[in-house]
């Protein structure tokens, strides 16, 4: 029934939550501006997927279906508070920077989506690895914006990253031009708006070459094992 | 009864796109000649990279999309829309920002949304306000008129205007050579009389800003040209121009900096002939009956005139236009217009 591989492709690629299922928007726009702020929400997003999906799953067979999205909400709320609090003891600034967005994980409906449309029926190991898989597949779109946006918007990359990785990340700046002016509509909210649907548009076109590329062969084999009949006309 | 006697063919003359497109480009003459005489030679280096861009921007954009390239490039929209861009532009700005403007215009808000006719937002306007936001002080930073700029700074000649366009050599980022507009001065001063601000900026003309009246002028002359020769109906532009009218005899009390200024400043400042004639009248991205267009007008007027007094910027009529850019459709959706015998339901 749980097949881990297509658990994989769906949560990072074919069903990312990003990109696919547009879920989690209001964090995925409001805090992509840097490379810094997406990897901090990207692991915080991951960190209570797999922390309510688990749990979702372990009690699956005593909730009640009456009440189950309160039960899930409140197992929600409780990673978000744990992360919370994590975040405040050890990357204060993130935290302070991601501001209201974290407890807003809370009403990411990605999070909810997973735990009534997958951890509620399946096993516990096949939840666990779909919150993972659909958490990174997250983090990534996030990461992936994140980091056009610091770039088109201020030239330089891995800026603050000591906020998360401690004082050894201080220097992982990478600036490509020196005198770049900052070019702010990246930065705030249309050009993460814009951005994301070039990011789509760009999925849409590799989905199609790969779509494309399998019809042609599939046409090929046809051609060699099946006789085709003509019932229409030939143009 | 004297009806009048037509003989057939009653069909006339179709005017193509291109050749409407060509109309507006010979309407926008006055106003860029005076821009030219007020500000120096920025302008004409603005729309010269503009028109550059936009073609080659244009013509790769129907490349990626497979259309006829020549064919689209003909109806001298994209010409049209540089153009108006860049006189809303600052002169002298920089090829980057030109560049980047252009390719919203161009790519975001024109070919992505499929090409002409198909943009629910003004393309020109969309390139101005993506600059505006992005560099706000490239973007407000005005040259003083040339009569204005003092003597032992020259005025660029047209080489090294577009030496400065393709910043090959330095602008002269002096006091003097950029001036606050005078409807930034308006904005931020609060507690003279007008006369004695007038007395104390020399940015000031006899009705409005100096240079600026002449502009707006210019672009007055073009624009009732356009409506002689019948390229749109009066009703945005009119209605645009006294909804301001309005509003500005208002809220006018007479001469403290604390109103906004006077009815005729107003009128004649900033980019409210330019906007009004120029950029509210696009057919594609304003309503459709005539009715919905006065509505469209007066809205624009109306935000025009609540932006520069009460909002963050000096000038509003580019954030106007796309704000009732976006509310045409329902405008259009409630002015449509019935046919002729479906009239039927009478309000009783």
């Amino acid at each position: 029934m749980t097949n881990y591989a297509d658990i994989t492709r769906n949560g990072l690629w074919d069903n990312n939550p990003a990109l696919v299922q547009l879920l989690g928007l209001c964090p995925l726009l409001g805090v992509s501006n840097s490379v810094v702020n997406s990897i901090g929400l990207g692991l915080a997003t991951i960190f209570v997927l797999v922390a309510s999906n688990t749990f979702v799953s372990i009690i699956k067979n005593v909730t009640p279906a009456a009440i189950r999205l309160p039960t899930f909400v409140m197992i929600i709320a409780a990673a978000v508070t744990c992360i919370e609090l994590l975040m405040q003891a050890y990357t204060y600034e993130l935290y302070e920077i991601l501001g209201i967005f974290l407890p807003l994980i809370t009403t990411n409906c990605l999070i909810l989506g997973r735990a009534d449309g997958f951890a509620c029926k399946n096993t516990v190991g096949a939840s666990i690895y779909d919150g993972l898989m659909m958490g990174i597949g997250f983090a990534l779109a996030l990461y992936l914006l994140g980091a056009m946006r610091e770039l088109i918007g201020t030239g330089a990359l891995f800026a603050n990253m000591d906020l998360l990785f401690g004082a050894a990340a201080i220097d992982w700046k990478i600036t490509f031009y020196a005198d770049y002016p900052q070019f702010l509509l990246a930065i705030l909210p249309p050009g993460a708006f814009i951005l994301t649907g070039l990011i789509i548009a760009g999925k849409n076109y590799i989905d199609n070459q790969i779509k494309k590329r399998n019809e042609t062969r599939t046409d090929d084999a046809e051609k060699i094992s099946k006789r085709v009949r003509v019932t229409g006309k030939i143009d | 009864m004297a009806l009048m006697r037509v003989t057939s063919p009653h069909a006339h003359n179709r005017q193509t796109t291109g050749q409407v497109m060509q109309l507006v480009l010979l309407a926008t003459l006055p106003g860029v000649l005076a821009l030219t005489f007020a500000f120096g030679w920025g302008t004409l280096v603005n729309i010269l990279l503009a028109v550059i861009f936009a073609i080659a921007l244009e013509a790769s954009a129907l490349k990626l999309r497979k259309r006829p390239i020549k064919f689209y490039l003909n109806d001298y929209t994209a010409i049209v829309t540089a153009v108006l861009l860049a006189i809303a532009l600052p002169p002298y700005s920089s090829w980057w920002i030109i560049l980047v403007g252009i390719f919203f215009s161009i790519i975001v808000a024109k070919q992505l949304y499929g090409g002409l006719g198909y943009n629910p937002f003004n393309p020109a306007m969309v390139g101005y306000v993506a600059l505006l936001i992005s560099f706000p002080v490239a973007m407000t930073s005005w040259p003083a008129p040339i009569y204005l700029t003092p003597d032992e700074l020259s005025i660029p000649n047209p080489i090294n205007a577009l030496l400065i366009a393709l910043t090959i050599i330095e602008q002269p980022i002096i006091d003097g050579f950029t001036m606050a507009t005078p409807l930034d001065l308006v904005r931020q001063n609060d507690a003279l009389m007008i006369e004695d601000l007038i007395n104390e900026y020399p940015q000031f003309g006899r009705w409005s800003g100096y240079g600026w009246e002449w502009v707006n002028l210019g672009f007055l002359v073009g624009g009732i040209f356009l409506l002689q020769r019948k390229i749109f109906t009066w009703h945005t532009p009119v209605s645009m121009l006294l909804a301001i009218l309005i509003m500005s005899a208002l809220f006018y009390d007479g001469g403290s900096s604390a109103s906004a200024g006077s009815p005729l400043f107003h009128l004649l400042g900033g980019a409210t002939m330019f906007g009004a004639w120029f950029i509210a009248t696009d057919p594609v991205s304003s309503a459709a009956s005539n009715k919905g267009r006065v509505i469209y007008g007066a809205g624009i007027g109306l935000l025009t005139f609540i932006i520069r007094k009460w909002g963050n910027y000096p000038d509003a009529v580019a954030f106007a236009v796309l704000l009732m850019n976006f509310s045409a459709p329902l405008i259009d959706h409630y002015t449509q217009t019935k046919p002729y015998g479906h009239n039927t339901q009478k309000k009783s």
